[in-house]
């Protein structure tokens, strides 16, 4: 095997996750042919099912919304080399937070009171449920890929006793608490825009999605512009330089695993105080999972972490309406979908790395000669 | 796979058990073994003895079919082959016991013994009849392991003898040894002398890696020494004595000009006594040293590569917590109860130029600006404000990349992009720049080009002369000779003693570094 010549910073950065997509798409269109219709169709159908009726760019960003908490809760812990796939829990347990704050607070306080609380309670909550897994990683040496996933079922578990038991709605069945008073939910973009006068469509955006534009900031800040950051990528990168420059491994692990907690747990201010008003059961819905394909594709930095986000946004928002246009696409249809662009983007995504480097060699080289 | 059996002995004289012929390896650029020449008579146990990276290990991996040689021959016992996996190596009868164990933990010494020729799907059978050569190798050798026993729950001696016996049952009668007694207890490692004597009376031809000038002298009938990469020389045990052979390893080499004056001696700003470090398994890396670096002056520290030297820089450091002694920095003592913190050193004025700059002081995959602050990243380089000031890391970057000549002098170049010199000089630059009142320098010009070195030297004896404490550690002895003001020598953990650069030369401390304490010693 000859060796892989170095990709050039462009190709990396835009043409592979292109190619990536690009495959994605393709093997979908083969599969939407194979069902019997027509993918160009069914593109078009996504394409303005995400962005182009009214409120669907509304509903596009509102998954967004999550996808960029989740992907950046992924992507802050792999900088130091941590593999959180807790993200699913610590939004769970992050609802809860959220959900306690609102319950308790919102009949007797204003707004703004209750919402900051709100929203630093969700951190809160989902940075106690990542910290766990990063002290035992730290301290104990049990490895945080095992943790993490344990601790999903914790929260779940966690939650279904909590919904069904001690939080339940006094005189009612299903397993979700009251909702909350006016006081503890977060404005919806709508009633936001008609503040100012301007009609929009309903959907479910919020003001949470400004909560993850100022993370993604946040998220920016922090690991290239501060000190914790420093360590936390030196951490990652090369431990043994860091406990050379009298870094505390132990202790950047279990702080990063927290911030990855906080993150997630930030989800839910979209989720529960943003949307549905009451925490309900399985709200995270997937989107911890979904997490990682963001910050793999997004490769650890907020502008592409926004423009996975983003892509997943659409997808989740553009699928549903295939689901409602064409009657041979089901919602299963639109799993598969999903499916191949994390196969593509996320599992595979140095697949094309090889190939593609070697091309841009060869014609690099092949200008060179040229020029001589 | 074994080719045409033509024995090339005479009728009378056995043939060479191994013969090797002219063998060449690279990895890349780097020639890890040059032409190599060996013969090994049966029956003999052949030391192959020379410092870390001589090549000594790849040469055995090459013979055991882990590498492929590049060119060459390859002999045994008069026939030649061809070995291109281990199986076939151990079909010519060659087997070989790691210096990290291949052992599988979660598995009994039988299991572990019988891996590899389990023989059919069932597994009593091969059970049993592993159980009954176990047996027979214990009777003959005295080589007695309990075999069901977890491989993991014995102590390393015990898991070195099931290495053995599982290298014996596949039938070897080349035995090959890389570092056996780097993890052992002095008891331990002369219980194993005894058991490869035992082995060389059978007629098993025993090659025994080592750096550690003792077990050649003890255990060997010949030797061969290497240094970087080629073979320098083949000697009976009997005729040859550790001077010879620690000159032989360490290599003569012209003493590079370095220009300095006599040196001021100040205070004693680095004093440690008594430090001892001993391992998590026990065994001991330092022990009882005790000695004092003046302001303004260079100690040296010569030794064979892996006598202690690289453990010596880490306690200084503050990276491996000692176990007994205490250091005194500029005046602040750190006891071996105390927190051990690169920091801490740090903070007391304490620098520290790692002797690998790929594993410790550098981050490769970051710019050079993030290494010139790497454990200086809470001071004044990152700018007074609670964020990293970007402009300041570079700006500080370009400043020391103009004052110690690093080239190119892009702050923004990701390290692993520099050459190994510029690498080194920018972690020197960094250190330095701290204006350090001690300065613990491990390997400053190892794999660095020879314009870089000149460069380093002249750095180093600039800060001696301004009144730092300097302590350096180095394997090349003509840098320990022309740069030290004042050479102690290491040997197995213990310091031998320490001399006058005046009273030093390659003889002596060849001598010192056999761990034969001069008359002269202070």
């Amino acid at each position: 095997m000859s060796a892989v010549p170095p990709l050039p910073r462009w190709a990396d950065l835009v043409l592979l996750p292109a190619l990536n997509l690009l495959a994605a798409f393709f093997v979908c269109g083969l599969i939407v042919l194979a069902i019997g219709e027509n993918p160009i169709t069914a593109l078009g159908v996504m394409i303005k099912g995400a962005f182009v009726y009214p409120g669907s760019l509304g509903y596009t960003l509102y998954y967004t919304t999550n996808f960029i908490f989740t992907g950046l809760a992924v992507a802050v812990a792999f900088h130091a080399m941590m593999f959180n796939i807790g993200g699913e829990g610590q939004a769970y347990v992050g609802g809860l937070g959220a959900g306690l704050i609102s319950l308790s607070l919102a009949g007797v306080m204003p707004a703004l009171i209750v919402l900051p609380l709100a929203v630093l309670g969700a951190a809160l909550f989902g940075a106690a449920w990542g910290i766990m897994p990063g002290y035992l990683q730290a301290k104990r040496g049990s490895h945080i890929v095992i943790t993490t996933i344990m601790f999903n079922f914790i929260a779940a578990s966690l939650m279904v006793w909590l919904l069904a038991g001690p939080l339940i709605e006094p005189g009612q069945m299903s397993p979700q608490t009251p909702k909350f008073e006016p006081a503890g939910q977060l404005p919806s973009f709508q009633a936001m825009m008609a503040a100012v006068g301007i009609k929009t469509a309903n959907s479910p955006l919020n003001l949470s999605f400004l909560i993850a534009l100022a993370a993604l900031f946040g998220f920016w800040v922090l690991i290239w512009r501060t000190r914790l950051g420093y360590e936390i990528r030196t951490v990652g990168q090369n431990p043994e330089a860091a406990r050379y420059a009298g870094i505390n491994v132990p202790r950047v692990i279990i702080i990063t695993l927290a911030i990855s907690g906080a993150l997630a747990g930030l989800m839910a201010t979209n989720e529960i105080l943003g949307v549905q008003h009451r925490v309900v059961l399985n709200f995270t819905a997937g989107y911890g999972f979904t997490g990682i394909a963001v910050a793999l594709m997004g490769r650890n930095h907020p502008i592409g972490i926004f423009l996975a986000s983003l892509l997943f946004g659409a997808l989740y928002q553009g699928g549903a309406e295939l689901d409602f246009e064409f009657q041979s696409i089901t919602r299963e249809m639109v799993l598969l979908i999903q499916g191949m662009i994390i196969l593509f983007s996320g599992a595979l995504a140095y697949m094309f790395n090889p190939p593609v480097a070697r091309l841009l060699a060869r014609y690099a080289a092949k200008r060179e000669a040229a020029h001589v | 796979m074994a080719g045409a059996a033509e024995p090339l002995g005479s009728a009378s004289k056995p043939p060479h058990a191994i013969e090797l012929r002219a063998i060449s390896k690279a990895f890349g650029l780097v020639e890890a073994n040059k032409n190599i020449d060996l013969v090994v008579e049966p029956g003999t146990i052949h030391g192959i003895i020379g410092e870390n990276g001589a090549g000594k290990s790849t040469l055995m991996n090459i013979l055991y079919g882990l590498h492929r040689a590049d060119s060459g021959e390859m002999i045994i016992s008069g026939a030649p082959v061809q070995i291109h996996s281990s199986a076939d190596a151990i079909a010519c009868g060659i087997g070989m016991v790691h210096q990290h164990f291949m052992l599988v933990p979660n598995f009994t010494v039988l299991e572990n013994v019988m891996l590899g020729s389990e023989g059919g799907t069932l597994l009593a059978e091969g059970r049993k009849e592993t159980r009954g050569t176990l047996q027979k190798l214990a009777d003959e050798y005295g080589m007695t392991v309990d075999a069901d026993a977890l491989a993991g729950d014995l102590p390393v001696g015990l898991q070195q003898r099931v290495e053995i016996l599982k290298a014996l049952k596949g039938g070897a009668k080349i035995l090959i040894l890389d570092e056996p007694t780097g993890v052992l207890t002095p008891q331990e490692a002369a219980s194993l002398f005894k058991i490869l004597e035992t082995l060389k009376q059978d007629g098993v031809t025993i090659l025994l890696i080592t750096h550690k000038l003792e077990e050649i002298m003890a255990a060997t009938d010949s030797v061969s020494i290497m240094r970087r990469g080629e073979m320098v020389g083949h000697r009976s045990t009997a005729e040859t004595n550790p001077e010879e052979l620690a000159e032989l390893m360490v290599g003569r080499k012209v003493l590079l000009r370095v220009d300095k004056g006599t040196s001021q001696p100040g205070d004693v700003d680095l004093s440690v006594a008594g430090l001892t470090c001993t391992s998590s398994e026990g065994v001991q890396l330092l022990s009882d040293m005790s000695f004092e670096v003046r302001a303004g002056e260079i100690l040296g520290v010569a030794g064979i590569a892996g006598n202690g030297q690289s453990e010596l820089l880490e306690a200084l450091c503050g990276m491996r917590p000692p176990t007994a002694g205490t250091i005194k920095i500029l005046g602040q003592t750190i006891t071996a109860d105390g927190h051990s913190d690169p920091q801490i050193m740090r903070q007391v004025g304490l620098a520290h130029i790692p002797e690998d700059r790929h594993k410790y002081g550098l981050v490769l995959g970051f710019e050079a600006r993030e290494n010139a602050i790497l454990g200086y990243h809470y001071s004044k380089h990152t700018g007074a404000g609670r964020l990293i000031d970007s402009k300041a890391v570079t700006a500080h970057c370009q400043g020391l990349m103009n004052a110690h000549d690093v080239r190119p002098d892009n702050p923004h170049l990701a390290a692993k992009n520099f050459s190994g010199g510029n690498q080194q000089k920018l972690v020197i630059a960094r250190e330095l720049d701290a204006a350090p009142g001690v300065l613990i320098v491990g390997q400053p010009t190892r794999g660095v080009d020879i314009g870089a070195i000149e460069f380093i030297h002249k750095e180093l004896i600039v800060l001696r002369d301004a009144g730092a404490a300097i302590l350096l550690v180095s394997v090349e002895l003509e840098e320990v000779l022309s740069l030290s003001d004042r050479i102690m020598v290491m040997n197995d953990g213990q310091q031998v003693g320490i001399i006058d650069r005046s009273g030093a030369n390659e003889q002596t401390l060849g001598l010192m570094m056999a761990g034969i304490a001069p008359d002269n010693a202070a």
